[in-house]
């Protein structure tokens, strides 16, 4: 049992009655007594039901602002997030203010808001009070501020008459009270200083001025139905009792289809205590029925309270007030919507409400029109002739209350936004001076800076070490997924463009991912353990999807296949040794022949390397003679460092990210992410010999059929030289024909683009249209600067095209 | 905020803890297929307002894949069932007929 509040109660602690001959607030101070002593209720103070969502789940705001100081804590908020089986709302009313000119005036102010202000904090509003109303309850804050000694020169009642207890009583007092009466305006700029008095019907000629520093005024009630909305529950305007009503004929459901939702008290328009007690017993009854309990003996109890007449449908007066007069009276006060706005905008053909809300925006403030809805909307029906029902009512949607964003947001911010994944040997390049990229959630070495060096001469001086002696990469983050079970072959068959089934065990092979457009979406080396088991290597970024893709194809399409799949990319570290003195570091680190005869290019190897279990698989993303070693991540570490040692004579340096770039773009190897958008197939890389003539079917070979992936006109990927020029071609520039101006000469875009440390020149890659007829031709680069550079089409091998280095 | 029984965990998972995959029993248009039906097969889903078979994956959970019947206005929940399933299950389908007798989808 949740309360807004701080205080259990709500208005029956302002509006006295009995029950059993107790007094509202006894009575209900010894039920939250009761209550509070139950094991089995929770009861919360400053808490909300902000929202109603799906099957039946509740957001609810906590406030322990009020607790901080005590508990010494540092939540402000608490977000609570409930399921529900049954929800009762007792959610209670709000007050309607008045429509008249100046009622926007500070000292004017709602008579239940007056009254409570005064009950429970005893504080009054103003010496003078006046009051103007269209109903009975408000007589009871006269009634309370009079006895406490305050001044009531006036109430006004815009009804013709009332004979109900309250206006009695107030009569009984002694008090002067006005029926058929409006306020023309209130006068006063900062500070209520007088009202003027007109009759209700009419354009406000002024009867009388009366001086007061205070105006109580009251509009009747709004049951508060925002939470029986949220989810699809509907609600209708009673004309009987002047107030929305939740419709039962259409109630928000939950996954079952059946309605989980009650309300009980003034939230349905029974604003009598008899009534709601009356209506508790049904909705136990029913309650009961829900969830098969056993009849719950109910109390009949005995209430005394006091008796009201209607309330008036009366939202705005005077009657026919003149422009200058609507000119001043508000409905919204938080947007400053007035009478003239809402005339305005009918005026202008905004008849529906929903438009009439976003073109004066009624109601859309912090409040969300609480307050000034339903007289907005009585404005309206009145405006284009039309019943509040015909017109509507705009939707209530979460939140009930505003609420912070941090106790959404709750713990996902600074470290724990995103959790970051670092490789076994992190702390090593931590230590050796790595500036960190993030590549998916992994932290990777950019490149490692010596001394005083830039990060540009780090990347190159990384790039030339490996090229002339030899370099070591942190390769752990590769995805690493096993494919393993008799029908493995065959199920890769289906997810790769290229043949698996017919690699042998102990060889690799580069292979390409497409979806079923025919986009290529991530490439890797596949090693063939054994008979039965692959190891599939993905990008980086790449191997959680690629392993839930894999698993959503074998359970929901290709279930017959017999093969488990397992992501294993975080079981092994893998570090790549690269550079014409790979072999060198090998055979110092001992035990496993790696002889150029005995173990070739896309060979692997297992065993032990010194102390090491490893997998060796030869490799090459770089055009070096490269070893890419596996070991359990436990041993990452200690194998990297052992490789440092052993290689230090042998000249080693350990590179990072941009020179894996530069190195494989040197050589044409294509990067996914860079070369690849999620529109390119891969013929658009020429890599054509990477897709199976043979097979009948793989993801994305009836794409690949299609007359738009078969178009001569289609980018390609080519290589760019520059002519005459050092500079780098900027990242994902254009490149127009030559000579060419506008977007009909645009060919295509940068790719990749670096300066080539082993080249000494800028080098780029470029996907243009039918980009193989265009070799040998120029295109242009145009520069932000308004220059250009000027290209040579050229194919997108740069260095070392026969692949002597990698082979030996 | 949805929630659904997973029927390989037989547990009520949260959304939070699924990730939404679309219309399920879709047939998968291979090499040989006409260009029309590929197309169908790529690009045309189903959006109804009413009753509709999804896909839902229980990410946060066991990682299977699984079917559930459910109505996208009220949503009202049907039943779930195995991803491996080719037709609704037949007690689904009852239950489907039984809140709209007249085969009608919701209005």
């Amino acid at each position: 049992m949740v309360e807004q509040k701080h205080f259990f109660g709500g208005y029956a602690l302002s509006e006295e009655f009995k029950i059993n001959n107790l007094d509202s607030s006894e009575f209900i101070k010894n039920l939250e007594d009761d209550l509070s002593n139950n094991e089995n209720v929770i009861l919360k103070k400053n808490f909300s039901i902000v929202g109603v969502h799906d099957h039946s789940y509740l957001l609810g705001l906590e406030n322990l602002e009020v607790l901080e100081s005590e508990d010494h804590s540092s939540i402000r908020n608490r977000l609570w997030r409930i399921r529900t089986k049954h929800l009762i709302l007792a959610t209670g009313a709000i007050e309607r203010p008045l429509v008249f000119a100046g009622n926007d005036i500070p000292g004017v102010i709602l008579s239940s808001a007056a009254n409570e202000f005064y009950k429970l904090y005893g504080i009054s509003q103003g010496d003078r009070v006046i009051l103007i109303t269209n109903n009975d309850s408000a007589y009871s804050a006269v009634v309370e501020l009079f006895n406490a000694g305050i001044s009531i020169p006036l109430v006004i009642d815009v009804r013709e008459k009332s004979v109900g207890e309250l206006p009695l009583k107030v009569k009984d007092l002694g008090i002067r009270v006005e029926f058929g009466k409006a306020i023309t305006k209130v006068l006063g700029k900062k500070r209520v200083k007088a009202v003027e008095i007109c009759s209700v019907v009419g354009e406000g000629s002024v009867l009388e001025t009366i001086i007061c520093d205070s105006v109580l005024m009251s509009g009747g009630w709004t049951s508060t139905l925002n939470l029986w909305s949220h989810c699809g529950g509907k609600i209708k305007w009673d004309n009987q009792l002047n107030t929305l009503v939740p419709d039962e004929t259409k109630q928000s459901t939950n996954e079952l289809g059946q309605s989980f939702i009650s309300v009980v008290g003034s939230a349905k328009g029974q604003f009598w205590p008899s009534e709601l007690f009356d209506n508790m017993e049904t909705v136990i009854k029913n309650i009961c029925e829900i969830f098969n309990l056993k009849k719950i003996k109910y109390e009949k109890y005995q209430i005394k309270e006091i008796i009201h007449e209607k309330t008036s449908p009366i939202s705005c007066v005077p009657e026919s007030a003149d422009e200058n007069l609507k000119g001043k009276s508000f409905v919204d006060y938080q947007n400053d919507v007035k009478l003239t706005d809402l005339r305005i905008a009918t005026q202008e053909g905004y008849e529906s409400v929903e438009h009439l809300k976003r073109y004066t925006t009624l109601g859309m403030a912090t409040d969300q029109g609480k307050l000034s809805n339903i007289n907005g909307i009585k404005i309206l029906s009145n405006l284009v002739g039309k019943e509040i029902n015909e017109v509507g009512t705009t939707t209530f949607r979460p939140p009930y209350t505003p609420i912070s964003l941090g106790s959404i947001a709750g713990e996902a911010r600074k470290e724990l936004f995103k959790p970051i994944r670092k490789t076994p040997m992190h702390k090593w390049h931590q230590e050796n001076g790595a500036i960190w990229e993030p590549v998916g959630d992994w932290q990777r070495p950019y490149t490692y800076l010596r001394n005083n060096e830039t990060k540009e001469e780090a990347v190159y001086r990384e790039v030339k070490n490996t090229r002339n002696s030899l370099g070591i990469l942190d390769a752990s983050t590769l995805g690493k997924i096993i494919v393993s079970g008799n029908d493995a072959g065959e199920f890769l068959d289906l997810i790769y463009t290229n043949m698996m089934s017919t690699l042998k065990p102990g060889r690799c092979r580069y292979g390409l991912m497409c979806n079923e457009n025919g986009f290529l979406f991530d490439d890797g080396v596949v090693a063939r353990l054994n008979e039965k088991t692959f190891l599939c290597h993905t990008t980086t970024g790449g191997s959680d999807r690629v392993y839930s893709w894999m698993e959503e194809w074998h359970q929901t399409e290709w279930w017959d296949k017999k093969v488990f799949i397992q992501n294993l990319t975080e079981e092994y570290a893998q570090i790549t040794i690269a550079g014409p003195k790979a072999r060198l570091l090998l055979e110092k680190l001992g035990g496993l022949n790696v002889e150029s005869k005995k173990f070739q290019p896309l060979d692997f190897i297992e065993g032990k390397l010194g102390n090491f279990e490893v997998r060796v698989f030869r490799i090459s993303f770089s055009g070096e003679l490269s070893f890419e070693i596996a070991t359990p991540s436990a041993n990452g570490e200690a194998l990297w460092i052992r490789c440092l040692e052993l290689g230090s004579e042998l000249g080693i340096t350990s590179y990072g990210t941009e020179a894996l770039h530069i190195m494989r773009a040197e050589k044409g190897f294509i990067m996914i992410g860079d070369e690849t958008d999620g529109t390119v197939i891969p013929q658009d890389l020429n890599l054509d010999w990477a897709i199976s003539k043979k097979k009948k079917d793989f993801i994305g070979k009836r794409a690949h059929e299609r007359t738009y992936m078969q178009d001569p006109n289609r980018k390609t990927l080519v290589g760019l030289s520059l002519k005459d020029s050092i500079q780098k071609i900027p990242d994902g520039a254009y490149a127009l024909k030559s000579g060419g101006n506008g977007a009909e000469d645009v060919l295509g875009h940068i790719t990749s683009t670096y300066f080539s440390p082993s080249l000494d020149k800028p080098i780029a890659m470029a996907l243009l249209k039918n980009g193989k007829s265009l070799k040998g031709q120029e295109v242009d680069i145009p520069l932000e600067s308004g220059n250009k550079l000027r290209a040579i089409v050229v194919d997108p091998q740069f260095y070392d095209i026969e692949g002597k280095r990698q082979n030996v | 905020m949805l929630k659904f029984i997973c029927p390989i965990c037989e547990i009520e998972t949260d959304e939070t803890e699924l990730t939404p995959g679309g219309e399920a029993h879709l047939k998968r248009m291979g090499p040989g297929s006409s260009d029309q039906n590929f197309y169908t097969y790529l690009f045309e889903r189903k959006n109804p307002r009413g009753i509709h078979f999804e896909r839902w994956l229980h990410s946060y959970g066991c990682g299977k894949w699984f079917h559930v019947a459910r109505c996208t206005k009220t949503m009202e929940v049907f039943g779930t069932y195995s991803a491996q399933e080719i037709k609704p299950p037949k007690k689904i389908l009852d239950a489907i007929k039984k809140k709209l007798p007249n085969g009608k989808n919701v209005k």
